[in-house]
């Protein structure tokens, strides 16, 4: 086990790697540059010059590529110049944000999800089978920043149920209960898609189960439909849902870019349009970096996690 | 039957729950607390910095922090003392001497005084300082006019210039010459910014990044404290959110409010528009060098063709003004008041195209998806090539992001392009045209010409005007100047921005300044 862990964390390098030299790349090829973005329209080619040279972009390509791999192996990320503060400092805060938001809609897309699908493969064609497809069917159909700017004229600006945006209240902000009236609207917003995709793959899972001979055996031998429903059927069509799940993550992690923007939440999708725009190099190549690190070692953890349920995947 | 009452018992369950969740989300739902104003910004600051900073987002915190040797009287945008209680200027204009104010002190305790002052200049302008490092310093080629800085006496400091340099004064009325407290960079270096102290009506108490900037008031302020107890900067960068914050009460005053959103604060006593027209102008560059446009006639053909009330009332629903010539009326001393707008008359367009052979010409158009003073670039874009076609052209567009789009225009439209949208927002009116209008300002100069439009006569008026100290004199130049460039047509005039602000009625005394700064040491909340 401890050599499979080992070959797939070497196998890692490379790509972490490529990633570095495809965002250097990006961010060197794309028109615009740093300078320009902060003169504005005083970016004059003298002006532009001496920005470059105090940010050490006068040097030649190549040489800044390995400047700042050598820096970034050393802990050191640089620092941003729209924002003036060291990179990882801004991307650590950033991604803790995204983790919460993207997380709690993961758990609710994962959970409602499931549960819809189950009960309406259970309830085949009945009410609440037509139900549930009905809502999926719309839920997958409205843009989640569509959903977001309906949802704060409804519950934040005409009922004041809940505030339009921000992480925490500015004024006696802080804690729980002040994060969750901020998190409530944004990670539903992001969720509902998400719910909708995995209702329906997790309604013809169920389906697909609960055709099987061993259910019909269950039944005939008596057992309860709640426990062959929820113990028999869901636990074998768990196996074809969860590699759902895997992709819905990544889905819910890249729709928190739009969410991000329309609730003013501070994570690191609106950090990286934002960087993208003024041409925050440091900022968006330390940003991808460490996003697409965390990324490949997610994927490590599911492999290994797989590994150890089915020890065939090891070889 | 068992499945349902699982669900309906789960469904109890989750509802209870959202309804505790709910109920304990109500009270996080206050109005902000009285005597604290909660501001929407458009942006995350930079910096504090200012010589560090270059948006006038983080201009708006900087003139509550911080205060220059000089400022701009209210309502205009004349010089008049601020820490400098007075100031000479030599005979040949390259000696100014300022008095400075007594007993003025930094946050942080330390005294205001003319070493300080120095030490502000010098840190911009000199590689050798020791907390150059604390830079860059973008806009530092304001004040490239400088020699020497030297102190006279510890209240009276003398400024030396290469050359007589007009703009001085109002360079130093601008964030880029607000004064830092010395002591403070010295403790923070590069931190600085994100520790800022200086001697304006508000210091500074907290920076949360990406939730709000937090200043309280400076009870000991030389111009006497502002009411407010404290002001909390809040960026919102989605401007749709932002109106939605200010419905929901989450702050009491939005800036740059989007056209389409006016409507919710008119015409109800809850909320006040506030409008100022500002020194900005948004214009089209037409290539003066090659193609149709190297004709004058087809120029001002163009002039006439753009139907410019449509783009200012329905395009930009009224938050612009229909621009006359290449200076904005904000800078009122300096604006010639007799110059009318080009009028909207696609017959004359039509002659004077016929007049020049130009028919059907093909014209290559660049827009751009946004940028810092361009308001409806795209919107504005589609509705000038409608008018232009009208008159006979064949516009084709091409749309550029900000960043790129200026990397294409800046170094000049020549083999590219017939002409460029572009807008700009100065702090006098020697910048704009001293670095557009001017032959020895064509891109390969180092200028901003991108157009090749040439007259040795605007050259001449713009190098005089720039070393007269009079300012009588220079307003009689420049005035001159709009004339012959609102005849020769180098561009299409086509507004002049007004800057909006939404205030809710707790907020009382609160105006816009045509400087486009944010003046918060006059304004009472309830």
């Amino acid at each position: 086990m401890g050599g499979y862990i080992l070959k797939r964390l070497l196998s890692a390098i490379p790509v972490l790697l490529g990633i570095t030299v495809i965002v250097f790349a990006i961010m060197t090829l794309i028109p615009g540059d740093p300078a320009t973005a902060i003169l504005g329209s005083y970016a004059t080619p003298e002006n532009v010059a001496r920005i470059n040279r105090e940010l050490g972009l006068d040097k030649p390509v190549v040489q800044r590529y390995f400047i700042w791999l050598g820096n970034m192996l050393t802990g050191d990320f640089g620092t941003s110049f729209s924002l003036d503060r060291p990179v990882i400092d801004e991307v650590l805060e950033r991604f803790n944000a995204t983790l919460v938001l993207a997380g709690t809609s993961f758990v609710l897309c994962s959970f409602f999800g499931i549960l819809a699908g189950v009960i309406s493969a259970a309830r085949q064609y009945g009410w609440a089978d037509k139900a549930i497809t009905f809502a999926v069917l719309l839920g997958i159909s409205i843009p989640s920043f569509f959903l977001g700017m309906m949802m704060i004229l409804i519950f934040a600006v005409r009922l004041q149920w809940l505030p339009v945006s921000g992480m925490y209240a500015i004024y006696g902000g802080g804690g729980l209960v002040d994060l969750i009236s901020h998190l409530t609207m944004p990670a539903i917003a992001l969720s509902v898609v998400a719910t909708g995709v995995i209702a329906r793959l997790s309604r013809s899972a169920m389906l697909e189960v609960l055709r099987q001979d061993f259910i019909r055996t269950a039944r005939a031998k008596g057992v309860g439909e709640r426990r062959v429903i929820w113990r028999h059927a869901l636990r074998a069509a768990m196996v074809s849902i969860i590699p759902v799940l895997g992709i819905q993550a990544g889905f819910v992690l890249s729709g928190a870019v739009y969410i991000e923007i329309v609730f003013q939440w501070p994570g690191v999708g609106r950090m990286l349009v934002d960087a993208i725009l003024t041409r925050d190099i440091l900022l968006v190549q330390g940003g991808v970096v460490f996003v697409a690190a965390c990324y490949v070692m997610f994927n490590i953890a599911v492999d290994v996690a797989q590994s150890l349920l089915d020890p065939r995947i090891r070889t | 039957m068992r499945l349902m009452q699982w669900t309906r018992r789960g469904a109890l369950g989750a509802a209870a729950g959202a309804a505790l969740a709910l109920g304990f989300a109500f009270p996080a739902v206050a109005q902000t607390p009285p005597g604290v104003l909660v501001v929407g910004q458009i942006a995350e600051p930079k910096s504090l910095d200012p010589a560090v900073d270059t948006a006038v987002n983080d201009f708006r915190i900087l003139m509550n922090v911080y205060d220059g040797l000089v400022r701009y009287k209210s309502g205009t945008l004349e010089v008049e003392p601020a820490l400098a209680k007075s100031w000479e200027i030599s005979e040949d204009g390259t000696e100014n001497t300022f008095h400075l104010r007594d007993g003025v002190k930094f946050h942080d305790g330390t005294d205001f005084d003319a070493e300080a002052v120095k030490f502000n200049f010098d840190r911009m302008l000199n590689e050798d300082h020791p907390f150059y490092d604390t830079g860059p310093f973008p806009l530092a080629f304001f004040f490239s006019a400088i020699e020497t800085v030297e102190v006279v006496d510890p209240l009276t400091v003398k400024f030396t210039l290469n050359a007589p340099y007009a703009p001085f004064l109002s360079n130093l009325a601008y964030p880029t010459g607000l004064i830092v407290s010395p002591a403070a960079v010295r403790e923070h270096g590069s931190d600085f910014g994100r520790n800022p102290s200086g001697t304006g009506p508000f210091r500074f108490v907290e920076w949360r990044s990406n939730e709000a900037v937090v200043v309280e008031k400076n009870p000991d302020y030389w111009d006497g404290a502002p009411p407010l107890d404290a002001v909390v900067f809040r960026p919102i960068t989605d401007s749709n959110t932002r109106t939605a914050e200010m419905l929901a009460g989450g702050i009491d005053l939005m800036v740059e409010v989007p056209p389409v959103s006016l409507s919710e604060f008119q015409n109800t006593d809850d909320y006040t528009v506030h409008e100022q027209a500002g020194p900005h102008v948004w214009f089209l560059i037409l290539n003066a060098k090659e193609g149709p446009f190297a004709d004058k006639r087809v120029r001002q053909a163009a002039n006439y063709a753009v139907n410019k009330k449509a783009l200012v009332n329905d395009v930009l629903e009224g938050t612009a003004e229909v621009a006359a010539g290449p200076t904005p009326p904000a800078f009122a001393w300096a604006h010639n008041d007799d110059l009318e707008p080009y009028p909207y008359d696609p017959e004359k367009a039509r002659e004077l195209i016929a007049a020049a052979g130009a028919e059907g010409a093909e014209l290559t158009f660049y827009v751009t998806e946004g940028g810092s003073g361009m308001l409806d670039p795209v919107a504005m874009g589609t509705a000038i090539q409608a008018d232009l076609e009208a008159v006979g052209f064949d516009v084709k567009i091409e749309t550029y992001e900000w960043n790129t789009f200026l990397g294409e225009v800046n170094p000049g439209l020549e083999g590219k392009a017939d002409m460029a949208e572009m807008a700009w927002m100065t702090n006098d009116p020697d910048t704009l045209p001293f670095l557009t209008l001017r032959t020895e300002a064509w891109p390969e100069n180092g200028g901003f010409n991108s157009g090749y439009y040439s007259n040795p006569e605007v050259d001449r008026l713009l190098e005089e005007a720039r070393v007269a100290t009079d300012q009588a004199r220079r307003a009689e130049l420049y005035k001159k100047m709009q004339v012959i460039v609102h005849e020769d047509a180098p561009w299409v005039f086509v507004a002049n921005w007004k800057q909006n602000a939404v205030t809710s009625d707790a907020v009382k005394n609160f105006q816009l300044e045509p400087s486009f700064f944010l003046l918060l040491d006059d304004v009472v909340k309830n």
